[in-house]
C-alpha cells in the first residue's frame, strides 16, 4: 500500500489528516497495523479527555500485542470512531480510513511527510 | 542460531512470521491468526509440531518406569491407546504433562518442547527400574492436521483402514515407500484431528500432500492459532495453567491424577495431601463482562483484595468475547464469582464462568 500523500506522519507509526482550525483526524500506518496483525480490540479515548504529550491516547490491541498510541503534543479528544468498538478489524483492512479519534492540537509539533516517513521505514 | 524443523522451508515458501519458540525457528502466522483459527474450527488447519520431543521408555521394566513417572494409570493401557497425564516432582508441582503412547515394547511419552531437556534429565534421574530411555526427537518430525474436515482430506492421503477410528487411540502406519509413521486422532485444538509421527525426510512431502488433496479447504497454520484454540478449547499450556509451582490438583486435573494406583508414583504423597487437606487456590475460567482483553499475568481482584492471577488470556476468536483462566483463592474460583481484572490502569468486570469455553458438535 502506498502512502497517502495529502497526510502528516509522525516516528511512532500515526498519521494525521488535517481538518482545519487545528483539528487532525488520526490513525495508525500499513506498517503499524501489519506488524500487529489482527486487531481484535481499539481502547478509545472518552471524548473531552485532555492528553499530554507522551501519555497514550489509544490503545489498539492484536491477538498477540498491545500497542499503546502516544502522541508527541498536547491535544484534547473531539471525537472518538465507534465503529471500531464493534469492528475493530476495520483498521487492517483500511487503515488511512479507519481514523481512531479527531484531535485539536495547540502546537503541532514536528511531522513527516509522506516521503519522509516512507523513507524512514 | 535457532534450530529449525524439518519444514522450514515450507514456512518460508508459505511466507510465514517466524519467531523464537523452544529454541527452534517456528510460525506464529502465515496470513493472519483470526482466519487460520477460524479455518481450523470451520474446515481444516496444518500444522508443522516438529519442535515436541518424543521420549522411548522401553526394556523389560518400562511399564512400571512408566507408571511411576506420571500421575494417571497407565497400567490398564492396550497397545494402540493414548492418554494424557501430567507428570510431577516429589512436592507435587509438575514437570511437564505429557501424551502417552502404549506400544508393545514401549512407552512413548510425547512432551512440551520447552521442556524437553529437562524431562530428560528428569526421567534418567528417576530410573530406578530396569529400563532405558531413548531420545527419538531429533529425528522425528510432526505434523498436526486439525478440524472437521480433517479425516476426509486425511483419507485422501492415507489409507482408510490405517486411519484410527476413535479419539486417543494411534495406529502405526505404513507410508511410501514402507516408511514407518505414526498416526494419532489427538490433537490440542478442540476439533477433530490427527498428529503424525514421521522421520524428518518424510515430513515436507506428507505436508504437500495434505495441502494439495485439502485444496481449498486446507491452511498452514502458525503458533498463535494454536494458542487461542487450545485456550477455548479448555487445554492447558505449560508454564501457564501448570508449571513446577502448580500442581494438577490446583490446575483442575485431578481427574489425570489416578490416587488410587497402587504403585507408587512421583508426587503422589504431596498430592494426596492437597486432596485430603484442601488447597488454598484452584483454576477457575473467567470472562471479561466489561470491555477489553484480559492477559496473562493480569490480577484479579475482588473490591480491594487481590484473589488471584490470569495465567492465559485472550481475544476469543470463534466466541467473540475476552476469555482467561485465572488462578484464583479458594472460594473466590466458584463458579458465578464476580471479580474484577486488572488490565493496564482499569478495573473491569469479569465472571467466573464453566468450562471449556468452546467444544465442538460431535
Amino acid at each position: 500500500m502506498s502512502t497517502p500523500k495529502n497526510l502528516k506522519y509522525t516516528k511512532e507509526h500515526d498519521w494525521l489528516e488535517d481538518l482545519g482550525n487545528d483539528t487532525y483526524k488520526f490513525g495508525i500506518t500499513d506498517y503499524a497495523q501489519n506488524a500487529l496483525g489482527d486487531i481484535v480490540y481499539v481502547e478509545l479515548p472518552d471524548v473531552e479527555d485532555e492528553i499530554s504529550a507522551g501519555d497514550t491516547v489509544a490503545t489498539v490491541e492484536s491477538v498477540k500485542a498491545v500497542s499503546e498510541i502516544v502522541m508527541p503534543f498536547d491535544c484534547t479528544i473531539v471525537e472518538v470512531n465507534e465503529e471500531l468498538e464493534d469492528e475493530p478489524e476495520k483498521v487492517n483492512a483500511s487503515c488511512y480510513e479507519s481514523w481512531i479519534a479527531i484531535i485539536k492540537i495547540d502546537n503541532l509539533e514536528e511531522t513527516m511527510t509522506a516521503e519522509e516517513y516512507e523513507k524512514s521505514l | 542460531m535457532y534450530k529449525k524443523t524439518s519444514l522450514y522451508d515450507r514456512h518460508i515458501a508459505h511466507e510465514g512470521k517466524m519467531v523464537e519458540f523452544a529454541g527452534y525457528e517456528m510460525p506464529i502466522q502465515y496470513s493472519s491468526i483470526v482466519k487460520e483459527h477460524n479455518m481450523v474450527r470451520e474446515k481444516c488447519g496444518l500444522f508443522d509440531v516438529s519442535h515436541m520431543g518424543e521420549l522411548k521408555i522401553m526394556g523389560r521394566e518400562f511399564q512400571e518406569f512408566g507408571q511411576y513417572l506420571v500421575t494417571n494409570d497407565i497400567s490398564k493401557m492396550e497397545v494402540g491407546d493414548v492418554r494424557y497425564s501430567p507428570m510431577c516432582y516429589e512436592d507435587g508441582g509438575c514437570v511437564d504433562d505429557v501424551l502417552i503412547y502404549k506400544d508393545e515394547r514401549c512407552f512413548l511419552l510425547v512432551v512440551n518442547a520447552s521442556n524437553l531437556s529437562k524431562d530428560l534429565e528428569w526421567i534418567n534421574k528417576n530410573n530406578k527400574f530396569d529400563a532405558e530411555v531413548i531420545n527419538a526427537s531429533p529425528s522425528t518430525s510432526q505434523i498436526a492436521i486439525q478440524g472437521p474436515l480433517a479425516k476426509q482430506i486425511l483419507s485422501k492421503v492415507i489409507k482408510e483402514d490405517d486411519i484410527p477410528q476413535k479419539y486417543y487411540t494411534f495406529k502405526e502406519i505404513l507410508i511410501k515407500d514402507n516408511r514407518m509413521c505414526l498416526l494419532s486422532r489427538t490433537g490440542y485444538t478442540g476439533e477433530d484431528g490427527f498428529e503424525l509421527y514421521l522421520a524428518n525426510d518424510l515430513a515436507p512431502q506428507i505436508w504437500d500432500e495434505l495441502l494439495i488433496a485439502g485444496g481449498e479447504d486446507i491452511i498452514p497454520c502458525g503458533l498463535g492459532a494454536r494458542d487461542t484454540l487450545r485456550l477455548e478449547a479448555g487445554m492447558p499450556l505449560y508454564g501457564h495453567e501448570i508449571s513446577a509451582d502448580i500442581s494438577p490438583i490446583e490446575a483442575g486435573l485431578k481427574r489425570f491424577v489416578s490416587l488410587d494406583k497402587d504403585e507408587d508414583f512421583l508426587g503422589k504423597e504431596a498430592l494426596k495431601n492437597q486432596v485430603d487437606n484442601g488447597i488454598y487456590r484452584r483454576k477457575c475460567n473467567i470472562e471479561l463482562l466489561g470491555k477489553g482483553i484480559a492477559r496473562e499475568g493480569d490480577l484479579v481482584f475482588i473490591d480491594d483484595m487481590r484473589v488471584g492471577y490470569l495465567t492465559s488470556g485472550t481475544r476469543s476468536i470463534t466466541l467473540g468475547k475476552s476469555i482467561g483462566v485465572a488462578m484464583a483463592k479458594r472460594p473466590y474460583n466458584k463458579l458465578g464469582t464476580e471479580i474484577k481484572v486488572q488490565i493496564r490502569n482499569k478495573m473491569v468486570d469479569a465472571i467466573v464462568v464453566k468450562g471449556p469455553f468452546y467444544k465442538r458438535n460431535k
